[in-house]
């Protein structure tokens, strides 16, 4: 644990209670590695990075806990250090990314589609809400259904919840081993690939398409790799670790495309994984099995959403666009007046991150 | 026993709401003679019962959207039903209100193997999805031990595991996409097939809340490849102590076993004399592991953790040799409950959850509180994800046994919140454990609830009085010390 271990719920609580007396609305501010990442919000800064350091970790319970602006790279090194991991795999974007952030904003990588996402690992948070009153929900246990799960819904709620002070999360051993295989692939060959080779549960734990390239990685026990690698075929790949960290970090070369091109955006889209290729124009990077694809493309947001809701599926504007382009996919209307009255209850004011995910939201 | 009614009284009277409800479910969907409603009285926690103004039992969805919105209209509370298989009261009827079982919401719609899912409605059976989804070579990961009977909407609502959830995880894991009335008698979709949604995780707020913020009317659920190998072992430990270190050391080596289970001497004995599985009755202690994968990593696995056994102290360890000897030593397991149930009058079983160092000491106390109360207790335990369910053997018909009983089990229930656990894991507040409530949280959290709650349904019609206590109970009962929002022994680190 490091030097800068601090605990600083009182004095945040005390400015979220400052604020909601004086109705006046806060910018909760992390390690903004994900600012891009929803609409700006206009408001007084609050900075929860003071607030930092791993309180509790007990690997043999699979539960680690952490004060919500401790680096997820110090995160990560623990869990390494006893051979465990963060099992949704998420991306950092920069150094000075958090725990809080990752969890606000639920972002899950490459291991997603095997292991689960960011919300399937939360066990339980402290937090404090709009009216600043400091409160626990779930806990460090693995099974909890006193109350209901608003931990679970502070995961994307990007603080327009609450303001995020602790997080304890189910933790997992490391595969023993990981490897990756490259076979040549069209968009469809690929998807029948992977969807036979997942349903033979073979220990798949991450899916690349690009380029007519499917890239895969196996994990689990050498044993186990060893039978999987003659049924998947293809060739392996010398730069495995590599090739992951690119993808979930998007620094391989296809996320920055989109800005060598006036009025191209990069398009996180999130459908069901054996939806055939989409008609969209543009280029195409496809993870999680199929149900995540990557669009760099100029074609209308308003297109881009109308096809992809066809499909049963939703389009985040990730990157590229102007502010006050739609960041994230409308909601049904029945679906909308729930969040707003979810958002009274826990934060009356609209002093929280008001505007981040939807309008006045 | 009597619990309080609470909330809306209706605007209706039962002859008006009858007529009103017969242009929406025909007569044989109407039940509302006390004999008739009788076996909807109470659900699986019998010591509470409460006869219904009127049952509804719909086959459609689109009839559940008309009597929920008739209902709102009306202000007629409204308490969901399954299977009734609930063990804390969760679907205990509303004397004014319509107790709507869902029960002949019962198709399955559709399963997609190429995306591995299956859209189903609420009243189709746990284990009737993954009978129909075999042909795959698919099926549904959470296996409640009442699997045969309840139902995905009743699992949703309660948040159910069952003894594969330390790898498989819960309910919340295993559903993609809900469809939901509201309290309004608006039809909404929650969730999608896709791996995420926009906005908040209302998938999430759904699971475990147990019909207080919407009907349940169609759920898609995850499913998975059959693994290819599946292996089980029983270990026999002549300490309880030396068993749970044994579950530490499997997973601290890296593996997650597909189930472990422990259960202590008396929970052995009622299972053996019950299931004949061959369980060794002078142990203190007995771990089943099951381990799953390909066959290359099964084999190994089940080397490892043999040694593992062994070097814990375990005095045996069996190895099921085929598939016949797998569902015999899962059989005493699962009937670990109705064999209790055979060696003793009544049972009372727990709920709570602890971290897992935390069990010597929590079964220590449960012994001396268990001589105490002079009622004794056989433990089963999903030692894997810290989930223990004491049963309290009583006999219902002595006159203050189940008095004492009652009382006995919340003290075990606010000793797991002393360790840092949680006072139900699985089953459930419903009615039974909302005094346990005011243990676990503070006035704040239950107020952040209740709004919550209020959120969805303003007029408290759905499943009113169930779940969350309100905090004048909790000041009745003394039982919140509550200052600033604290909680009883803050000494006691939680995060
Ligand atoms: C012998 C035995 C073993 C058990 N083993 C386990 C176990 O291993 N793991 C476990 O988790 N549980 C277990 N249970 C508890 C119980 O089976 C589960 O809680 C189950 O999910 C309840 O399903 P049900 O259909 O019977 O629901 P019910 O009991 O009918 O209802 C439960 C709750 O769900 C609500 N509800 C039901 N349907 C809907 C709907 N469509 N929409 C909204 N709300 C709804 C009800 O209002 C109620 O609050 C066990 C019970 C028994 C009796």
């Amino acid at each position: 644990m490091g030097g800068m271990d601090q605990d600083n719920s009182t004095a945040i609580q005390q400015q979220v209670t400052q604020a909601s007396h004086d109705k006046s609305v806060l910018d909760i501010r992390g390690g903004g590695s994900k600012g891009f990442y929803g609409h700006a919000v206009n408001g007084l800064p609050l900075d929860v990075t003071p607030h930092r350091g791993i309180t509790n970790y007990a690997p043999e319970e699979l539960v680690l806990t952490a004060r919500a602006a401790t680096p997820l790279a110090e995160i990560e090194h623990a869990l390494n250090e006893r051979g465990q991991m963060l099992p949704f795999e998420p991306p950092h974007y920069g150094d000075s990314a958090t725990l809080g952030g990752t969890i606000a904003c639920a972002l899950s990588g490459p291991r997603r589609a095997a292991a689960g996402a960011a919300r399937d690992f939360v066990l339980g948070t402290r937090l404090v809400n709009g009216c600043g009153h400091l409160m626990s929900f779930g806990g460090q246990v693995m099974k909890n259904v006193a109350g209901y799960d608003v931990s679970r819904l502070q995961c994307g709620a990007q603080g327009t919840l609450g303001v995020l002070l602790d997080v304890s999360l189910k933790v997992l051993p490391r595969p023993e081993q990981e490897l990756t295989l490259t076979l040549a692939a069209d968009f469809s060959d690929a998807l029948t690939r992977v969807a036979t080779l997942v349903g033979q549960s073979l220990p798949i734990s991450a899916s690349c398409l690009y380029d007519d390239h499917l890239h895969l990685r196996l994990s689990g026990a050498r044993c186990a790799l060893q039978a999987a690698i003659k049924k998947v075929g293809g060739e392996h790949s010398s730069q495995s670790t590599t090739f992951w960290q690119q993808i979930k970090e998007q620094q391989h070369p296809f996320f920055s495309r989109f800005a060598k091109q006036a009025g191209s955006r990069l398009w996180r889209i999130s459908l069901p994984a054996a939806t055939p290729h989409l008609l969209l124009d543009g280029e195409w990077l496809m993870e999680w099995n199929g149900a995540l694809r990557w669009l760099t493309s100029d074609v209308s947001i308003e297109q881009v959403r109308r096809v992809v809701s066809n499909v049963g599926g939703h389009a985040t504007l990730y990157r590229g666009g102007n502010n006050d382009d739609a960041r994230f996919h409308p909601l049904s209307d029945g679906v909308a007046k729930l969040h707003y009255q979810l958002k009274r209850a826990f934060d009356p004011h609209g002093i929280l991150n008001p505007g981040r995910i939807y309008p006045s939201l | 026993m009597q619990h309080e009614a609470t909330h809306a009284t209706p605007n209706i009277n039962k002859a008006e709401l009858l007529k009103e409800l017969s242009h929406i479910v025909s007569a044989d969907g109407i039940l509302h003679e006390t004999e008739t409603m009788r076996p909807y009285e109470c659900d699986g926690l019998s010591a509470y019962r409460q006869l219904p103004w009127i049952v509804v039992l719909p086959e459609e969805t689109d009839q559940v959207q008309r009597i929920v919105a008739l209902c709102h209209e009306q202000q007629v509370p409204i308490v969901a039903r399954g299977a009734g298989t609930g063990v804390s009261g969760g679907a205990l009827p509303h004397a004014h209100g319509v107790l709507l079982s869902l029960a002949k919401l019962n198709r399955i719609l559709d399963i997609d193997p190429n995306n591995r899912t299956a859209r189903i409605e609420p009243g189709v059976r746990n284990l009737a999805i993954s009978q129909a989804a075999a042909q795959y070579n698919l099926y549904y990961a959470p296996d409640p031990s009442s699997q045969i009977a309840c139902t995905i909407g009743g699992n949703v609502a309660e948040n159910s595991g069952g003894v594969h959830c330390l790898k498989y995880g819960l309910t919340v894991h295993n559903i993609m996409r809900l469809e939901v009335i509201t309290a309004s008698g608006e039809r909404i979709t929650i969730g999608s097939e896709a791996l995420d949604s926009p906005g908040y995780d209302l998938l999430a707020l759904m699971c475990g809340s147990e019909g207080m913020l919407g009907i349940v009317t169609e759920v898609t659920v995850k499913l998975l490849p059959r693994p290819e190998r599946v292996q089980v072992m029983l270990a026999a430990f002549d300490d309880v102590v030396k068993a749970g270190a044994a579950v530490a050391a499997v997973i601290e080596a890296g593996i997650i076993p597909a189930g472990l289970e422990m259960m202590d001497k008396l929970a052995i004995q009622a299972a053996e004399d019950f299931a004949h599985a061959g369980y060794p009755r002078d142990a203190e202690a007995v771990l089943i592991c099951e381990v799953d994968g390909s066959n290359e990593e099964v084999s190994e696995h089940v080397a490892t953790i043999r040694d593992i056994f062994l070097e814990q102290g375990a005095t045996k360890v069996r190895t099921a040799q085929d598939e016949q000897e797998r569902a015999i030593l899962w059989k005493g397991r699962k009937s670990a409950f109705p064999a209790v149930g055979r060696i003793s009058p009544d049972y009372y079983c727990m709920d709570g959850t602890i971290p897992r160092k935390a069990l010597p000491l929590v079964l220590k106390r449960i012994s001396e509180m268990s001589a105490k109360y002079d009622l004794a207790v056989a433990n089963v335990f999903h030692a894997g994800d810290g989930n223990l369910h004491p049963l309290i053997l009583y006999d219902a018909n002595k006159p203050g046994e189940l008095e004492r009983t009652e009382a006995f089990g919340g003290k075990i229930l606010t000793l797991c919140v002393e360790v840092g656990g949680t006072v139900t894991g699985e089953h459930g507040v419903g009615i039974e454990k909302l005094d346990q409530m005011c243990v676990q949280f503070g006035a704040l959290e239950l107020e952040q609830f209740h709004a919550v709650k209020a959120a969805f349904d303003p007029q408290a019609l759905l499943n009113p009085g169930k779940a969350i206590p309100t905090l004048h109970r909790c000041a009745e009962l003394g039982g919140m010390h509550v200052h600033n929002g604290q909680l009883p022994h803050p000494e006691l680190e939680r995060f």
